[in-house]
C-alpha cells in the first residue's frame, strides 16, 4: 500500500514538474476563459433579454466558464497519455511494479491539480464580472472543482486508452469536448430547449458540475447541491473503475 | 536455479505464430543473446519475459517468479532497456532517474546515492541536470541503461541496444555493457540482429527464426561448427595448383574456376604458407591469397538458409500493427 502511494506520488510529481515548467502555457490557457467572459459574455449580454437569467449574462456564464476550463484542461491532460505512448515513456510506467490503478490515479491527480489551479485563478478573477464569492463559498467550490476535474481527467485517460493514434485527437475535440461544453448549460439554460437536447444535457455530467458551482455562487441551481455532488462524484468513481480495468487488460 | 526458464512459451497474433513452444534456460551471470532477423520473435519473447504481454500458452519463470502469477515481483527484479526511446525528454536525467527510483520503491535514504552511482557508471554525471531533449542518441541509451540498473535488478534486458546508433557510439555502448556484466554480476539478456554485436558480447547465443530456436551455443562453438576456413587463391594456373595440392590432409574441398582456386581448409591461417610453398615448388605464380574465417553470419546462413535482414524498421512491429488494424 505504501509503495503504491509512493508510485502515485511520483506520477503526480512528474505531471506537476512539467506543468510548472510550461507555466507560459498556463498563462495563455487562462486567456481563453477571460475572452469568453469579457467578449462573449459582454457582447451577448447586451443583446439578451430573457426571464430565465436574472443575474446578468456575464455573471450567469461565469460558473459555466469555470466548468469549461476544468473540462478542457482535464481532458487534455488525460489525453496526454497518447503523447506518453507516442514518445515511449508510457512503457516505462507500464512495466514498473506499480499497479495500473495507481497509474490511473496518479495521472488523474496530476491533471486535476493543474485544472484546479486554473479554476482557482478564475474564481479569484470573478470581480471582473461583478461577482462576490464569500470565503466560505470559495472553499465549498474547491472540492466540487476537484471532482469535476478528476472525472474528466479519467475520462480523457479512458479515451486515450481506446484510441491508438494521434489523429484521433481532433475528432475527440470536436465530437466529445465541444458538445459536452455546449450541453452543460454553461452558456445558456437548456430548460427551454427541445426535448432531445434536454435529455442529452441531463446525461452530461458537466451539467451537474456547472449547476453546483452556479448554485453556490449565484444561488440559481436547478438541482440540489447534494444531487449535483452525487452525480459528479459518481461519474469520477465510475470512470476510475472502468479505466483502471481497461488499463489492466494486457494485449 | 536458472535466471530464466520457459516451458512451451507460445504467442500467437491471429494467424501469425510469433513465438512457437519455446523452451529455454538461461544460467545466471551470463550475457545471453537472442539473435535473429527482424520479425523472428525476439522482441515478443522479451516482452513476455518482462510481463508486458501475456503468452497465449505456456509459461516462464524469471528470477524464480512466474511471469503470469507474480508479475509484480518479476518487474521489481528486472531492468529493461527498450528498443525505442522511453525516457521523458522534458525532464532532466536526474528527474528521470528519481521518477524510476520512486516507482521501484528504492528507499528515499539511499535514492540520491544510487542515482549518483549509476550516473557515474555511464559517465553522465556532468549532464545530470540537463533536460534529456538536449541529449544525443548514445547519451539517451546510456541514461536508459543507468535507469534500468538503479533498483539493482538481477536481470537486465536489452532490446536491440545499439539499433540506430552510429558505429562509434555502438562500440561505446558495447564497452558499457561489458563493464556492467563484469562489475554488477548481472544476467544480461539481449536481442540483436547485428552479428558482430552478438559475437563480441554474448557468452551464449540462440539463433531464432520464425519464433523457433534453430541452434544455441557459445559464439566460438557455433563458429567451429562450420569446419573449415575459406581460402581464395588467385593464380593463372589454378588447375596445376589443384593437382599439386591434392593429397594434402588439410584440404577439405577444392573448386577450380578461371584464374582462381577456391579452397576449404582446416586451420586456414596456419596452412596458408604451406599452400604458397607448394605453389612455389611447382613454379606457379600466386597473385593473391585471401583467408576467410567463418563468421556468425555464415553460421546464421547455415542454420536459417538466409541472410539476416539488415533493416532498421522492425517488420514484426508493422506486421503486428497491421494485424491490429484489421481487428
Amino acid at each position: 500500500m505504501r509503495r503504491e502511494l509512493r508510485g502515485i506520488y511520483s506520477i503526480w510529481l512528474r505531471e506537476i514538474i512539467k506543468f510548472y515548467r510550461e507555466r507560459i502555457h498556463f498563462a495563455s490557457a487562462m486567456t481563453t476563459p477571460l475572452l469568453w467572459l469579457i467578449i462573449f459574455g459582454g457582447g451577448m449580454g447586451i443583446n439578451l433579454r430573457t426571464g430565465v437569467i436574472s443575474s446578468g449574462y456575464s455573471a450567469y456564464i461565469f460558473p459555466g466558464i469555470v466548468g469549461m476550463t476544468l473540462l478542457f484542461t482535464s481532458m487534455r491532460s488525460g489525453i496526454s497519455v497518447i503523447w506518453d505512448r507516442e514518445f515511449g515513456f508510457l512503457k516505462e510506467i507500464l512495466v514498473s511494479p506499480i499497479s495500473r490503478t495507481s497509474i490511473v490515479i496518479g495521472k488523474a491527480l496530476g491533471g486535476a491539480t493543474s485544472a484546479l489551479t486554473q479554476g482557482i485563478m478564475l474564481l479569484l478573477l470573478s470581480f471582473i464580472v461583478h461577482i462576490y464569492i464569500s470565503p466560505l463559498n470559495f472553499i465549498k467550490i474547491i472540492p466540487i472543482m476537484l471532482f469535476i476535474s478528476l472525472g474528466f481527467d479519467v475520462f480523457g485517460l479512458f479515451i486515450a486508452s481506446i484510441i491508438d493514434s494521434f489523429e484521433g485527437f481532433q475528432t475527440i475535440m470536436s465530437f466529445i469536448i465541444m458538445p459536452t461544453f455546449f450541453l452543460s448549460g454553461a452558456l445558456f439554460p437548456l430548460t427551454n430547449a427541445p426535448g432531445w437536447l434536454q435529455t442529452l444535457s441531463l446525461l452530461n455530467p458537466l451539467t451537474y458540475g456547472v449547476d453546483a458551482i452556479r448554485g453556490i455562487i449565484l444561488n440559481e441551481g436547478r438541482f440540489s447541491l447534494s444531487y449535483d455532488l452525487l452525480i459528479v462524484i459518481g461519474f469520477a468513481s465510475f470512470m476510475l473503475i472502468i479505466t483502471s480495468w481497461l488499463f489492466n487488460v494486457k494485449k | 536455479m536458472y535466471a530464466i526458464e520457459t516451458t512451451n512459451l507460445t504467442k500467437k497474433y491471429k494467424t501469425l505464430v510469433a513465438v512457437d513452444n519455446l523452451n529455454l534456460q538461461v544460467e545466471k551471470g551470463k550475457i545471453f543473446g537472442l539473435l535473429g532477423p527482424n520479425g523472428a520473435g525476439k522482441s515478443t519473447i522479451l516482452s513476455m519475459l518482462c510481463t508486458i504481454i501475456n503468452p497465449t500458452s505456456g509459461s516462464a519463470i524469471v528470477n524464480g517468479y512466474d511471469i503470469i502469477k507474480d508479475s509484480a515481483k518479476v518487474r521489481q527484479s528486472i531492468g529493461i532497456v527498450f528498443q525505442s526511446i522511453s525516457v521523458d525528454d522534458r525532464l532532466t536525467a536526474r528527474e528521470n532517474l528519481r521518477f524510476h527510483s520512486m516507482l521501484y520503491d528504492v528507499p528515499s535514504g539511499i535514492m540520491e546515492g544510487r542515482i549518483q552511482e549509476v550516473l557515474r557508471l555511464v559517465e553522465l554525471e556532468d549532464r545530470a541536470d540537463s533536460l534529456v531533449r538536449t541529449f544525443s542518441g548514445g547519451m539517451i541509451r546510456r541514461l536508459e541503461m543507468a535507469r534500468g540498473l538503479i533498483h539493482h535488478p538481477e536481470i537486465l534486458f536489452l532490446d536491440e541496444p545499439t539499433i540506430g546508433l552510429d558505429p562509434q557510439t555502438r562500440e561505446h555502448i558495447w564497452d558499457y555493457i561489458k563493464t556492467l556484466a563484469e562489475k554488477e554480476k548481472l544476467t544480461i539478456i539481449m536481442t540483436t540482429h547485428y552479428m558482430d554485436e552478438a559475437d563480441l558480447l554474448c557468452d551464449d547465443i540462440a539463433i531464432i527464426d520464425h519464433g523457433v530456436i534453430k541452434v544455441r551455443d557459445t559464439p566460438e562453438k557455433l563458429k567451429s561448427f562450420l569446419v573449415g576456413d575459406n581460402i581464395l587463391v588467385t593464380t593463372n594456373l589454378p588447375d596445376k595448383l589443384a593437382t599439386g595440392l591434392s593429397g594434402q590432409d588439410f584440404i577439405i574441398e577444392m573448386k577450380v574456376s578461371q584464374n582462381s582456386l577456391n579452397l576449404n581448409v582446416r586451420q586456414g591461417s596456419r596452412n596458408a604458407p604451406q599452400i604458397i610453398n607448394i605453389a612455389r615448388d611447382l613454379h606457379i605464380a600466386v597473385d593473391s591469397i585471401n583467408i576467410d574465417e567463418p563468421t556468425l553470419h555464415d553460421v546464421f546462413l547455415h542454420h536459417t538458409g538466409k541472410n539476416i535482414r539488415e533493416e532498421e524498421n522492425d517488420n514484426f512491429i508493422s506486421m503486428y500493427k497491421r494485424a491490429r488494424r484489421g481487428r
